[in-house]
C-alpha cells in the first residue's frame, strides 16, 4: 500500500490526449504503411525493434536509439508526461517508429524519429504523421524539434524551414532548438504529408500485430 | 593508329563511402589491374594513368590526384594526369587513354574514374554540379541541371507527347536493372502505380523540378570505376581477350543552352554518335546493349534518338514498348544506369564502359544481353555542351 503511494506520487498527471486516428501511406515501392498508436502495452515489443540498432554508428542510429529506446521505458513505466509513440507497419513489420510529448496545451516536444526500413522515405513520413498529430489533432500551436543527425537536419530544419529558437531548451539537452509554427506546418502540409483513413479493418488489425523486423539494413547478416 | 582494347574492368559499389578519395580510386584500379592479369607494384607494366574527376578540388580540396594515385598503387614512374570534363571527365580519360595507345607512346594505360560527392548535401552537389554552367548567363540566374531538365522535359513533352508515366516507366527499367548490378546506389525498385497515379504520388514522389519528379533523378553517389587499356598487339600479355575500342566520337555544343536554335536538339549527342559510329564502321542499327547517361529519365529518351537508335520522337514509344529492356530489341542502361545505379561524376563514364565490356564478355550475370557484340556508351557534359560516345566490340 506504502508502494503504491509512493509509485502514485512518482508518475506525472496525464492530460487528455486525443488519439491519433490510424491511416496508411502507399510507398514507393507500392507497400502500405500503417501509421497507427502504439498503447503502452505495445513498447515491451518496441523496445525489442529498436535494440539492435543502439550499436550502429553510422548515420547516427546508436543515440537516437538509445534514446528513444528511454523514452520509450519512460513512457511504459509512468516517468514521462504525456508521451505517445506513432509506429509505422507494413503488413504488420514494424519499419519505423517516431514519439513525442505534450508540454501543454500549446507546445509539443518532438523526441525522436528512426526508420528502420531505408530508402522508401519511411522517416519523413512518420516525421509528418508526428507534425501532423501535434498540429492538426492535439490541436497545438508548435512543436520544439531538435536534430541528432545530418539528415534529419536536412528533413526537419531545411526542408520544413524551421524557425531557429537556440533561447528555447528542448528536453534532449542544449543543442539548438528549432521550432514548427502552425504557420509553418500549414506552408508545407501539402507536400510532406500523406495518408488515407479510415485504415481497412483488416489492415488495421494487421498492423496492430506489430511484428519484429526479420532484418535490420543498417546491421549486415542481422538475423531474427 | 594502332588499336586498342579494354583488358580489364573494376568498379566500386556505388553509393555513400567513408573512405579518402584515392583509396577509393584505388580500389576499382586494383580490380581492373587484377581482372586484366598484369602486375602492379615495382614490376608494373602501366605507362600512363589517367584520373577522371570532376569534384576532387571542389568537393574534396584535393588537386593532382592522378600522381597521388600512382604513388599510392606503387605504379611510379608511371606518366599521370588529371583529366576534368564536367561529368564527361570519365569518357574524356577513356579517350586520352586511346590515343596514348592509339599514336604508340603507349601500350598500357590506366584509366581510373571516381568521386566522393556525399561529403556535402544534396543542395550543395547540385549547386557544384551547376559550376559548368556558364557562369554569367545562367549559374548567376540560379539555374541547376534539375532546373534544366526540367525544362527540357516540358519541352519534349510538349513537342513529342512524352509523358510523366512514360519517363517512370524508364524510371522503373532502370531500377529493375540496378537490382540485379550488385555495385549500384540503389536496390530498390519503385511501383510504376505509387509513384505516378496514387493518392500518394505526390508527396512519396514529390516533384523536384516540374515535370520531373524524385524518380526521374539520379541520386548524388560516390564511387569508382576503372579499366586497363591496351594495344590490341599486345593482347597475348592479358588474362582475358580485350575488347576492342571500336569507335570514339566527341563534339561540343554552346555553353549557353538559351544560343540553341532548337533547345531539344542535342547536337553534339548527335555528332559525337555519328562520329563513333563511323569509326567503327557501324550502324545504330549494329548496337545491341546502349550504357546513355540518364542523369534525367528524359535524357535516356534523348539520348537513344539523338544516337540514332530510335527515330526522332520515338525513344519514349520504345520504352512504353519494352524495347529497352533487357530482352527487348535494344536494351537500354542494363547497369541501372545513372538513375539507379548512381552517378560519381567523373566515374559516370568509365563505369559505363566497364557495364559495356562486361555485356560484351558475357560477364554480365543477371541481367546479360544475349549475344551482344557491339555496345555504345554515351557520357554527356554539361547540358549537353560536350559529349562522347564510345562503341566497343567483342573480337572474334
Amino acid at each position: 500500500m506504502i508502494i503504491d503511494k509512493l509509485e502514485q506520487s512518482l508518475r506525472p498527471p496525464e492530460s487528455k490526449m486525443v488519439p491519433y486516428p490510424a491511416k496508411y501511406i502507399t510507398l514507393a515501392s507500392g507497400e502500405k504503411m500503417v501509421v497507427h498508436q502504439a498503447t503502452r502495452e505495445d513498447v515491451p515489443c518496441l523496445l525489442e525493434a529498436v535494440r539492435p540498432l543502439m550499436t550502429v554508428e553510422k548515420d547516427f542510429y546508436d543515440i537516437v536509439a538509445a534514446r528513444l529506446y528511454a523514452e520509450l521505458l519512460g513512457y511504459y513505466r509512468y516517468r514521462v508526461k504525456d508521451e505517445y509513440c506513432l509506429v509505422g507497419t507494413i503488413d504488420g513489420v514494424i519499419v519505423g517508429m517516431v514519439n513525442g510529448r505534450m508540454v501543454d496545451e500549446k507546445v509539443g516536444m518532438s523526441y525522436h524519429t528512426v526508420a528502420i526500413k531505408r530508402g522508401l522515405r519511411i522517416g519523413a513520413q512518420l516525421f509528418a504523421a508526428k507534425m501532423e498529430y501535434h498540429l492538426d489533432y492535439l490541436n497545438q500551436e508548435e512543436v520544439w524539434i531538435v536534430a541528432e543527425s545530418p539528415i534529419g537536419y536536412r528533413r526537419w530544419m531545411i526542408e520544413y524551414e524551421l524557425e531557429s529558437r537556440p533561447s528555447a531548451w528542448h528536453e534532449l539537452g542544449g543543442v539548438p532548438t528549432h521550432v514548427l509554427t502552425k504557420a509553418l506546418w500549414e506552408k508545407h502540409k501539402a507536400m510532406k504529408c500523406t495518408g488515407r483513413r479510415p485504415v481497412p479493418p483488416e489492415m488495421l488489425e494487421t498492423a496492430k500485430k506489430l511484428i519484429l523486423p526479420s532484418e535490420y539494413p543498417q546491421i549486415p547478416g542481422f538475423k531474427r | 593508329m594502332r588499336k586498342v582494347g579494354v583488358a580489364g574492368v573494376g568498379h566500386t559499389k556505388f553509393g555513400r563511402s567513408d573512405l579518402p578519395l584515392v583509396d577509393l580510386l584505388s580500389l576499382a584500379a586494383l580490380e581492373a589491374l587484377d581482372d586484366a592479369g598484369i602486375k602492379t607494384g615495382k614490376a608494373h607494366e602501366v605507362d600512363q594513368v589517367f584520373v577522371a574527376t570532376m569534384g576532387a578540388g571542389m568537393l574534396n580540396r584535393q588537386s593532382s590526384v592522378a600522381s597521388a594515385l600512382v604513388d599510392t598503387l606503387n605504379l611510379q614512374p608511371a606518366m599521370a594526369e588529371t583529366v576534368e570534363n564536367g561529368p564527361a571527365s570519365g569518357a574524356s580519360a577513356v579517350k586520352l587513354g586511346y590515343m596514348a595507345i592509339a599514336s604508340g607512346m603507349c601500350d598500357v594505360v590506366l584509366v581510373v574514374g571516381g568521386e566522393i560527392m556525399r561529403v556535402v548535401t544534396g543542395w550543395e552537389a547540385t549547386d557544384f554540379v551547376a559550376t559548368m554552367l556558364h557562369p554569367e548567363a545562367e549559374y548567376n540566374y540560379g539555374l541547376t541541371l534539375p532546373a534544366f531538365a526540367g525544362m527540357f522535359t516540358r519541352l519534349y513533352m510538349d513537342k513529342y507527347g512524352v509523358t510523366e508515366k512514360d519517363l517512370a516507366i524508364i524510371a522503373v527499367k532502370n531500377h529493375e536493372n540496378a537490382v540485379r548490378n550488385p555495385v549500384a546506389h540503389i536496390q530498390l525498385v519503385p511501383n510504376l502505380h505509387a509513384i505516378t497515379e496514387d493518392e500518394d504520388a505526390n508527396v512519396i514522389n514529390p516533384y523536384v523540378a516540374d515535370p520531373l519528379r524524385v524518380y526521374d533523378v539520379c541520386p548524388v553517389s560516390d564511387g569508382a570505376a576503372a579499366l586497363v587499356l591496351c594495344a590490341m598487339d599486345q593482347a597475348d600479355r592479358f588474362s582475358k581477350k580485350p575488347v576492342r575500342i571500336a569507335g570514339i566520337g566527341q563534339a561540343t555544343d554552346t555553353h549557353v543552352v538559351a544560343e540553341r536554335k532548337e533547345p531539344t536538339d542535342l547536337l553534339a549527342v548527335r555528332l559525337a554518335a555519328r562520329r563513333a559510329y563511323e569509326m567503327a564502321g557501324l550502324k545504330p542499327e549494329d548496337i545491341n546493349v546502349a550504357e546513355l547517361h540518364d542523369a534525367f529519365t528524359i535524357l535516356e529518351v534523348a539520348i537513344s534518338e539523338e544516337s540514332g537508335l530510335f527515330p526522332r520522337g520515338e525513344g519514349h514509344l520504345a520504352a512504353r514498348r519494352g524495347d529497352t529492356r533487357v530482352g527487348g530489341r535494344i536494351p537500354i542502361n542494363t547497369s541501372g544506369g545513372l538513375k539507379a545505379k548512381g552517378h560519381p561524376l567523373g566515374a559516370t563514364g568509365v563505369s559505363q564502359i566497364v557495364e559495356i565490356v562486361r555485356q560484351v564478355r558475357g560477364e554480365a550475370t543477371g541481367r546479360q544481353v544475349e549475344g551482344a557484340k557491339y555496345g555504345l556508351a554515351v557520357n554527356f557534359g554539361g547540358f549537353g555542351n560536350n559529349v562522347v560516345a564510345t562503341i566497343l566490340a567483342r573480337e572474334e
